[in-house]
């Protein structure tokens, strides 16, 4: 027997399949398809845990997602580890560990416990109220203090090992809970043709049949109905019925989110399913079919262990075949707890009493209980409780005051009526109205294409509600389109249970004075008082007591508590419930793992990572990398012994001195095509195209529309009517768009289209005084002498008998090459061209010696060197802007009275008067180092390198007025010392660029 | 010059192979492929020249009988791709205007085929490729994960994925992801 708790013959588990978990230190017995909660109960278990804030005993509430109290840590070793697990939902497979939280050093013995005897100082508001002074004190001392000694569970350490899997799904009809009238609405939907997702977060469906055994549906006892339907269903093709699949965010336009847990019940997993999946549907319709969820009495003490939701019993009962007490009291303002307690009498449970707060019980239940023997209190309360880790007895008396009584238990079964689930209605945006018959909230008009079915839209009549829910599967069948199909009818069903019966707010117990500790919210140990406190201190929306109190904030989201601190509030307030308003449903339904969220977005797919096509060979000659946004960019090849700064050295110099290959795939390129593109390209840049001549090149600059510099890069003329463009690496996708964009809504007159051909070309610099001989050999069809082919030009025709666009240009200063072709072949031709370079004593250098060997000539970065408030005229590149343009993009901001007043910072170069110090990126450059701080800053240093071929540091900067400070001294103070620069031409080697036509 | 090596093409994918239960990858043979652009008034003209009649419904592709796949990408957008002939030289003598550009090696393209195929490139794109929505001869550029992709329905299991070549990585790993749990 798994546990002494078992009733033989009660429940739907088969005894025989037992397995075994450990509980802290102890291994326990529990029966295949029990959850946890029904595994400890049987074992006579109900304390799991220490409550949030004052650390009191607390034990099972519910049976279901609603659960505030027995949250756990649950895993099946010390990296598949989660904290806060409700017991109630988590099934039991062999070998699972589990833990109870929140206590120290022990579960029956805790010291945090001291909270509750100092209770009477943390009402609520305590933390705001307290910590105020010293204002230092609060980050230094009180939050970290708090911090460590809040929040519930450890989350784990170790990285997740497991894979989780995400799909999207679209579907005709989306049925979101497989309960009675859930399942009729999906039966409907199918027969007429639709396709049909139907989810339930349980292991299996029937919904309150779980525990209401009392009713049929078509002769059958509903549960049985139930798993024949799902069985009809699961056997239909244009069917997914998804089990332990929570529907927990429903998003715009009818995408709703649902996480279903594949393993996690298993004991041996296939290590080749996902642990969990997220599935992403999108339905043309939803059906909303969510039940409710029932409430608990609030009156004093009303939290001990053993303590629980009468459904919930009765679930333990009927489902589980476990008894949740020898002898269990009942307290209750609706009728269905007294099935609870019918049930449990005649499984042999000593039911001493039943508590109704209602002074006129339906009498039919009155005479049932007494037939069975049940003592009735009509008209009286449960006043209190006693009882350390478990309830011991319930003290009972009328509600209009008088004399007590003790009544010994061992369980105490509650029920204050039930809550429509409304979460998924809400979340969809749509807008709850208050039932003043009912009195409760329901679903109002629907705002998606959606509608709620069953006990969530308040349908309390079983019969009714499966043959709306019915009708409202096949309307949302055609509605998604579907054509043909039958109308499938509903079953006459009938049920013993009523749902009737509806208490808000505190009960008798509760008191009204400032020390009895009726709770609301369990999780975050709010009680009656807290809210009544909330209303005192000023609190009068909803909004505001919640944030308040706490109350509903924790991670079951108020799922039992929201109502009844709504009620007290609204009794405080002298005011009409709806009027002090309903806080609004939030996503996630209940909590979602970060595995399911983020699904294959991790490791080498968190972000793309970009890799040109000779990334192989400079990986295979030592390269070190740096990323430059998705991409990985060689950024220096050292050789053997040679540190990051020698290789770099080396680079450079080998470069001016011989030659170098440099890999500049990664730049953006677009191929501007149409007979206006030489038109577009003068309304996007600041630059004539008109005579540029077909074979040659320039090097453009775009603006945005305020005049400051977007972007740069090189423009090639390959026909009349096509040019070859090219941007930065970084800005490649932007300047696309932003010429597009351009292109569709400001010059949609012109004939031209864009392609990007980033990715068509790989790029291969080969820069300096050998480059003509290195690529020379290789080359067929193109005459590379410098009058055939002089700087700035392009040719097409052959290397290495494939096709090239050979561009003559330099980002070096040297006469060059930028070799592109097709991107498969770039690795061949990369090594054909390696082969004539090493053989030549020329090197492979890397983005590093890029910048130095740029920055020696004063050639700016984009983004480096500018920031967004740089316009052509502060770069020193004005001559680069076509004066009889009239019209281009940025030409009426760079006009801006403040874009053409002088004082504005211009980029200069700098040079340190000790040349061996090179400056910080980054550091602020001022006039007079004696003045007080805070100084006048007059500009910063942009780009600052060591320079091995000018044999000292090299800088630029931008600098108030700079290009006509040249040749003053101004100053660099850094935190140690300053440093004395002198502000020159920005152009440091070969000022007169002949080099460049070498 | 005659002793200058011929460059070899070197795909981004070469040598890759994956898969599940359900689902083989496989890297696409090297192809021809021209991205056009031309007002589909000229459909006909352009057509003409391909060999095939260029697609003008959204989410369509057309074929020919030598295996020229042309996909609409937009109103004024096409994808042709072919493993055999290059589409550029057909439209060399087109004078209708239109922009013809190689991307050839640009793009890149991931083959998935078998029983899990649908579900293994859904996974990862939120567009709607169930056989009703999405029939074979589909076509759709929309995204998968965290990129832009081109999906082609080439048979009832057959998918096409073309990437751009440096993202192919990222694809081949995301479709191998998802090819785990393809018979959900």
């Amino acid at each position: 027997m798994s546990g002494a708790n078992r009733i033989k013959g009660k429940g739907r588990l088969t005894p025989a399949k037992t397995l075994r978990f450990k509980f802290d230190n102890k291994i326990l017995t529990a029966v295949e398809g029990d959850t946890l909660a029904s595994a400890l109960l049987a074992n006579g278990i109900h304390l799991t845990g220490r409550s949030f804030k004052y650390h009191r005993p607390r034990g099972m509430l519910s049976a279901g997602p609603e659960e505030p109290n027995a949250l756990m840590d649950v895993g099946r070793d010390a990296v598949r580890r989660t904290p806060n697990i409700r017991a109630t939902v988590q099934e039991v497979y062999d070998g699972m560990q589990t833990r109870s939280q929140n206590r120290w050093p022990s579960l029956a013995f805790d010291v945090g416990g001291l909270n509750n005897l100092a209770s009477p100082f943390f009402a609520a508001g305590f933390y705001y109220k307290t910590f105020m002074w010293p204002k230092a004190a609060w980050k230094k001392i009180y939050e970290p203090v708090i911090r460590a000694a809040a929040g519930l569970g450890v989350a784990p350490s170790e990285p997740d090992p497991d894979h989780y899997a995400n799909h999207f799904a679209h579907c005709d009809v989306l049925v979101i809970g497989g309960g009675a009238t859930g399942l009729s609405a999906a039966l409907a939907a199918a027969h007429a043709g639709a396709e049909v997702i139907l989810c339930d977060e349980q292991p299996e469906t029937g919904g309150a049949f779980h525990h209401e055994t009392d009713a049929t549906i078509g002769g059958q006892p509903g549960w049985d109905w139930a798993q024949k339907v799902t069985a009809e269903l699961r056997a239909m093709d244009n069917v997914r019925v998804l089990t332990r699949t929570t529907a927990f965010g429903y998003q715009a336009q009818n995408h709703v989110g649902l996480v279903e847990r594949v393993t996690e019940h298993l004991a041996n997993p296939d290590p080749s399913l996902p642990r969990e999946r997220l599935w992403q549907v999108r339905a043309r319709q939803v059906v909303i079919a969510t039940g409710a969820i029932e409430r608990h009495m609030v009156f004093a003490n009303n939290d001990r262990p053993g303590i629980m939701l009468a459904s919930a019993a009765r679930t333990y009962l009927n489902h589980f075949g476990v008894a949740v007490g020898a002898k269990v009291g009942v307290y209750t303002a609706c009728d269905s707890a007294w099935n609870a307690a019918f049930d449990l009498k005649q499984a042999g449970v000593s039911v001493p009493a039943i508590v109704d707060v209602r002074p006129d019980p339906d009498p039919a239940l009155v005479a049932r209980a007494k037939e069975l023997g049940i003592e009735v209190l009509a008209g009286q309360a449960v006043l209190d409780t006693s009882g350390k880790l478990r309830v011991k007895s319930m003290k009972v008396g009328k509600t209009s005051g008088g004399s007590t009584r003790d009544i010994p238990v061992d369980a105490l079964i509650m029920s204050a009526g039930w809550t429509p689930s409304v979460h998924m209605y809400s979340q969809s945006r749509g807008k709850v109205v208050w039932d003043e018959e009912s009195q409760r909230f329901l679903p109002g008009r629907n705002v998606q294409d959606c509608v709620s079915v069953g006990a969530c839209n308040g349908d309390d009549d079983l019969n009714d509600a499966i043959a709306a829910a019915a009708k409202a599967g096949h309307e949302a069948a055609i509605a998604a389109g579907s054509q043909a199909g039958e109308a499938w009818g509903a079953p006459e069903a009938e049920t013993q249970t009523s749902w009737a019966g509806n208490m808000m707010g505190s009960a008798a117990g509760a008191g009204a004075d400032t020390t009895v500790k009726a709770f609301v919210d369990f999780q975050n140990d709010v009680t009656a008082k807290d809210i009544r406190l909330a209303v005192r201190e000023g609190m009068h929306s909803i909004e505001h007591v919640k944030r308040f109190t706490t109350n509903g904030m924790a991670t079951d989201q108020g799922k039992t508590s929201n109502i009844h601190g709504l009620a007290i509030a609204a009794e405080m307030l002298d005011k009409p419930l709806p009027q002090v308003g309903l806080t609004t449903f939030r996503s996630p339904y209940t909590p979602v793992t970060f595995g399911a969220i983020v699904n294959h977005s991790r490791g080498d797919l968190f972000d793309p990572t970009r890799r040109t096509p000779m990334h192989g060979w400079h990986d295979a000659h030592g390269a070190v990398f740096e990323d430059v946004g998705q991409w990985k960019r060689a950024w220096y090849y050292p050789r053997a012994g040679e540190d990051m700064h020698q290789a770099v050295n080396r680079e450079c110099r080998t470069v001016r001195e011989v030659a170098g290959m440099f890999d500049a795939s990664t730049l953006g390129k677009i191929e501007v095509v149409g007979p206006d593109a030489a038109a577009f390209l003068n309304l996007l840049y600041t630059n004539s195209w008109d005579k540029l001549e077909p074979g040659r090149c320039r090097y453009g600059i775009m603006l945005r529309e305020d005049g400051f510099i977007y972007d740069d890069g090189v423009v090639g003329r390959m026909a009349e009517d096509r040019f070859h463009v090219t941007t930065t690496t970084g800005g490649a996708p932007r300047v696309m768009h932003h010429m597009e964009d351009y292109l569709q809504t400001e010059f949609p007159h012109l004939k031209v289209w864009l392609t990007s051909t980033t990715e068509q070309w790989a790029v291969i610099a080969v820069q300096g005084p050998k480059a003509r001989e290195i690529v020379a050999p290789l080359v067929e069809g193109i005459d590379l002498s410098n009058e055939a082919m002089p700087h700035m030009s392009v040719r097409e025709g052959k290397i290495c008998g494939v096709p090239t666009r050979l561009f003559r240009m330099s980002f070096t200063g040297e006469a060059g090459y930028e070799v592109n072709v097709p991107a498969d072949y770039g690795e061949a031709v990369w090594k054909a061209l390696w082969q004539r370079a090493e053989a030549l004593g020329a090197c492979a250098y890397g983005t590093e010696t890029m910048h130095v060997l740029r920055a020696e000539k004063g050639y700016i970065i984009v983004g480096q060197d500018t920031d967004g408030t740089v316009t052509p005229d502060d770069a020193g590149l004005n001559w680069a802007v076509a004066k009889k343009k009239p019209d281009f993009v940025g030409i009426r901001g760079m006009k801006r009275p403040d874009l053409v007043a002088s004082g504005r910072k211009q980029l200069v170069g700098l040079a340190t008067k000790d040349p061996g110090i090179v400056l910080e990126e980054g550091a602020q450059i001022v006039a007079d180092p004696n003045q007080a701080v805070p100084m006048t800053m007059i500009g910063h240093v942009t780009s600052s390198y060591w320079s091995e071929n000018c044999g000292r540091s090299i800088a630029m900067g931008v600098v108030v007025d700079g290009r006509a400070l040249k040749g003053k001294t101004l100053y660099v103070p850094m935190p140690d010392k300053t440093i004395e620069i002198e502000v020159t031409d920005t152009v440091f080697i070969d000022k007169e660029g002949v080099r460049l036509n070498g | 010059m005659a002793d200058i090596a011929h460059a070899t093409r070197i795909e981004p994918l070469a040598g890759r192979i994956g898969g599940a239960a359900g689902v083989a990858l496989t890297p696409a043979a090297p192809a021809n492929r021209v991205s056009l652009r031309a007002d589909p008034a000229d459909a006909k003209a352009l057509s003409k020249a391909l060999g095939l009649d260029l697609p003008v419904t959204p989410k369509s592709s057309a074929r020919n009988d030598h295996g020229r796949l042309v996909a609409w990408l937009g109103p004024d957008e096409w994808l042709i791709i072919d493993e055999n002939a290059d589409p550029l030289t057909d439209l060399v003598k087109v004078t209708a205007l239109h922009s013809a550009v190689d991307i050839s090696h640009r793009n890149t393209a991931i083959l998935v085929s078998g029983k899990g195929a649908r579900a293994t490139v859904q996974s990862g794109c939120p567009q709607n490729l169930s056989d009703k929505v999405f029939p074979v001869g589909s076509a759709t550029r929309t995204v998968m994960g965290k990129i832009e992709v081109v999906i082609l329905r080439t048979a009832e299991n057959e998918f096409r994925v073309e990437c751009w070549r440096s993202f192919s990585d990222y694809a081949f790993g995301m479709l191998s992801e998802s090819a785990k749990d393809c018979l959900a």
